[in-house]
């Protein structure tokens, strides 16, 4: 139960916030099981109205595949010719006829009355208690809070990362949680009409937790709404469900749902944190850097943060050792990589249009900037033997 | 000249024998030979197609990325389906049509035969284009069939040739159903009204409407993402006034009739061959018709259940899901007709007619989890996961494939003179029908416990059922080797067969001579 999401979730709470929390631990939801073969009932309204329509759907084509295989079964077995079978000669019976149009179309118009009430309140995002906004990216997920001053991006988890790679260094077997782990959860409180609002930014995707009983697409220029109210506290996982692209399979989505106050004690230290080192990872906030953030780093320092972010952001394409693949340019061994300091940072930042290679800018902060840009001059093979400092990155910006 | 059914029984029809050589079948306008030249070139792609889905189960055998890159991956999803879709189902249907169409309604030949020769040569260009990204740099199409922008737009060089590809398949689709539609509706012999036809010949007309309908639409759609590419236009770009999900819209306006062009023409191949090995007539043919008719409307009016999840407004996602639910109705009407047929009947079980109870049987399966996804509110959990993959695949691989291979058995001793191996024949269907539920059914599992369409890697939790659907379409696979053998073997050589072939077949082609002489018809015969 201690997993490792739910221990860096609990970090993010920081050190008061996790041993208050660990007391509450939410639980993992038992569903997603080994031969799971159904639909999760789920934690929402909404999911258990999807899936008790789902089941009653589900009853009734059992019911009349049951009718056509048994009745086919039977002719097959009572009217064959080799039991001496002679064959009749009709060919129309208008009354039969009305008869299995009628029937269908009225099983069809019962369904379809739980249905229209179950879409007319899926659709109700009216009166709701806090918004989150969902950006779907080529491939991670960014959460912004709106009512409050909360944002941050979620990607797959490190060990995951490593995992999912071929010939990998940790087997998938030996990740708990394997694709379905992120290094930054979406936190929400339980019993809380939460509105969302998604888009994205460069293709489409879609958010999907099958226990909140809906995914919807995120679509770049536009915003879709959906509402979830969380019944019960816990993780709930999901994954990316419209292809965008090569790593369409490594986007999960966790929400962990607390009870109202451990969520504002969350809240308490989002803000805290916030303001003094934006959206970096967890693991990264131990001191109080606000003040160091623009000062020169250590060598050490530069190379532990640049290989965390080299793992989350970078490895992927590139590759453990940089060697990249085919499409993505290795940077072991890469001049580029070595020469010029204004020209990596300039690719890092901005990205390179017209291929995969993305700007992160926007995403990493000065320091991790720095950081990886020095890891990947200095890592494997390569050797340029200087550092780059969070400073010259700014200036770069 | 006596007429060709005269000059057929007698054995000496050779006025008009077939050149020989390659330009026989380069310059060839004979329905025949076009038909033949179709499904081979169908059952050629069939196996393309099919070892891409081998890679795509060998990756999935297991969790981790075990043999392709993610990306390669997506390439072979996308071109699985466009090579299977547009290379495999789509020909041999035309083949069929090609071949059986004229000798079903006692034509002499299809009405434009020179249309006839171009749409097919098509075909291998349009093909050749497609198949040739694969060795690009940058590799094949990967966004899925479907083309979705803007993951479309960041194809490298494989997107013009994509778009190209699209537009001449689309191309010989239109000519291929214009020369139908134009043979059903002015070639029949006399007598043979269009409530008499047969019901491959039905079907094959309405179908032949809906692409002349729908892909122009299609074109529209690929052209339009064109522009958007190099020209600057911005019909699906947000940031110049456009919208992706446009491009949703007109794709599926296309591809839902699309989905019903691969099953309709099944659904008339079924029709021929349950009655004959029942011995009796087909129940309530003109219910048939009409239910034909209305399911080919209908698919005009249910593209956005495709599209659930992309924020329809209410009122919008309430009429396609009403307007989806009616489609089972007519569906409906047609299982309980071929049940109806088998009712009563005298039925023996060759492997032409295995094939087609396995189609009623397993597309019943695919019609009802259709029915399933038709409701709005729950396909918000079934979208885009293998639920919805379990459901085309039933419908697609033991619908319409099911069907083509009964259609091959039902007509192979027509089309060779000589009867295939009955023995092989029932060990290929046994074969088949057991791995590919073993390979589909675990993937309605798979879908409801969570698991998204298109990803090459997966949790662990889903390892199982995948292992299962991997073992059972390595399987079904391999089995398909053994029909190509049996086809092989039964044009080398066999038992020869009568003109009827079997003891309950009714129509037209049956009263030709086995094999069927090049040309057929020159003197139309009289219906009653």
């Amino acid at each position: 139960m201690t997993s490792k999401m739910l221990v860096r979730a609990l970090t993010a709470v920081g050190l008061i916030g996790l041993l208050s929390t660990a007391a509450a631990a939410p639980g993992e939801s038992g569903w997603r099981q080994p031969w799971g073969l159904n639909l999760p009932e789920g934690v929402t309204s909404l999911s258990r109205l999807s899936y008790d329509l789902h089941m009653l759907v589900f009853y009734i084509v059992c019911v009349i595949a049951a009718i056509v295989f048994i009745g086919i079964f039977y002719s097959m077995w009572k009217f064959r010719k080799s039991a001496g079978a002679k064959p009749a000669h009709f060919h129309h019976n208008t009354t039969v006829e009305v008869i299995w149009t009628v029937i269908p179309f009225l099983i069809l118009l019962g369904i379809s009355i739980p249905a229209t009430q179950t879409m007319i309140k899926m659709e109700d995002t009216t009166d709701y208690e806090m918004t989150v906004k969902v950006t779907g990216y080529q491939w991670m997920w960014e959460y912004e809070y709106l009512d409050e001053d909360i944002s941050f991006f979620s990607r797959m988890d490190p060990d995951s990362q490593l995992a999912r790679q071929r010939n990998p260094e940790i087997s998938p077997r030996e990740v708990e949680h394997y694709l379905l782990d992120v290094d930054n959860p979406l936190v929400v409180p339980i019993d809380k009409k939460i509105r969302f609002l998604l888009t994205a930014n460069d293709v489409i995707h879609s958010w999907w937790v099958p226990e909140l009983g809906w995914k919807k697409d995120t679509i770049p220029g536009f915003i879709n709404e959906a509402w979830a109210r969380i019944e019960e506290p816990g993780v709930y996982r999901g994954q990316c469900a419209e292809l965008c692209g090569r790593d369409h399979a490594f986007m999960p989505v966790v929400v962990i749902a607390l009870e109202q106050e451990e969520y504002e004690d969350w809240v308490a230290e989002q803000n805290g944190e916030a303001a003094a080192v934006g959206d970096e990872p967890a693991e990264a906030d131990i001191d109080d850097v606000a003040e160091e953030e623009l000062e020169d780093m250590s060598e050490d320092e530069l190379m532990t943060l640049g290989e965390q972010v080299y793992n989350s952001q970078c490895l992927a394409c590139h590759r453990a050792e940089g060697e990249g693949m085919a499409g993505f340019p290795a940077l072991d061994g890469n001049e580029m990589v070595t020469g010029d300091v204004s020209a990596v940072n300039d690719v890092i930042i901005n990205g390179v249009s017209g291929t995969a290679m993305q700007a992160f800018g926007g995403r990493l902060d000065d320091r991790e900037i720095a950081a990886v840009v020095t890891y990947i001059r200095n890592a494997w093979g390569n050797d340029a033997g200087d550092l780059v400092q969070p400073s010259e990155v700014r200036d770069a910006r | 000249m006596s007429s060709a059914t005269d000059t057929a029984h007698h054995g000496h029809d050779h006025h008009h024998a077939p050149p020989y050589g390659i330009t026989r079948w380069l310059f060839t306008t004979n329905h025949k030979d076009l038909g033949v030249l179709y499904m081979s070139f169908g059952l050629l792609m069939f196996f393309i197609g099919g070892a891409m889905a081998m890679i795509i189960r060998a990756e999935l055998f297991q969790p981790g990325l075990n043999l392709v890159d993610p990306y390669f991956f997506n390439q072979m999803t996308t071109m699985h389906a466009l090579v299977m879709i547009f290379g495999a189902v789509m020909p041999a249907l035309t083949g069929l049509a090609n071949w059986l169409v004229p000798v079903q309604i006692g034509a002499p030949d299809m009405a434009l035969p020179r249309v006839n020769n171009w749409a097919f040569w098509l075909l291998p260009a349009g093909f050749v284009l497609l198949l040739a990204t694969l060795f690009m740099p940058g590799g094949a199409p990967a966004s899925g069939w479907t083309m979705y922008p803007p993951l479309v737009l960041m194809l490298g060089d494989s997107f013009p040739f994509l778009i190209f590809a699209v537009h001449i398949l689309g191309i010989s689709s239109i000519m291929g159903s214009i020369n139908i539609a134009v043979t059903i509706l002015n070639m029949r012999a006399p007598g043979m009204t269009l409530m008499k036809m047969p019901l491959f010949v039905w079907t094959w007309l309405i179908t032949a409407f809906l692409m002349i309908a729908v892909m122009p639409v299609l074109a529209g759609a690929v052209t339009m993402l064109l522009t958007d590419q190099y020209f600057g236009t911005s019909f699906f770009n947000a940031a110049g006034g456009g919208d992706p999900v446009m491009f949703q819209h007109i794709f599926w306006f296309f591809g839902h009739p699309e989905v019903y062009i691969l099953i309709l023409p099944a659904f008339g191949i079924v029709s021929a061959i349950l009655p004959t090995f029942a011995r009796k007539p087909l129940f309530g043919y003109s219910s048939m018709v009409y239910a034909t008719a209305s399911i080919a409307f209908l698919s005009f009016i249910v593209w956005a259940h495709h599209m659930f999840t992309v924020g329809l407004p209410l009122a919008g996602q309430l009429f396609f899901m009403y307007a989806t639910m009616l489609v089972a109705v007519p569906t409906g009407v047609k299982i309980f007709n071929w049940m109806a047929t088998m009712w009563r009947g005298s039925m023996t079980f060759e492997t032409p007619m295995l094939f087609s109870i396995a189609f009623v049987l397993l597309f019943t399966v695919g019609g009802l989890s259709g029915v399933m996804l038709a409701l709005a509110p729950v396909d918000l959990q079934y979208h885009d996961t293998y639920f919805v993959v379990a459901h085309f695949h039933y419908v697609l691989v033991t619908g319409t494939i099911f069907a083509i291979m009964a259609a091959v058995y039902y007509w192979l001793p027509k089309w060779t003179g000589h009867m295939y191996d009955e023995k092989l024949g029932k060990i290929h269907f046994w074969v088949s029908v057991i791995s590919v539920n073993v390979l589909f059914f675990p993937q309605h599992f798979l879908g409801l416990a969570g698991m998204p369409r298109r990803i090459p890697d997966y949790a662990l939790q889903f390892a199982e059922f995948n292992m299962i659907s991997s073992i059972g379409g390595f399987v079904f696979g391999f089995a398909q080797l053994l029909f190509v053998w049996i086809i092989i073997k039964c044009v080398r050589g066999g038992e020869k067969v009568t003109d009827q072939v079997w003891e309950g077949a009714q129509g037209l082609e049956w009263t030709l001579p086995s094999p069927a002489p090049y040309h057929t018809f020159e003197t139309p015969p009289v219906v009653k």
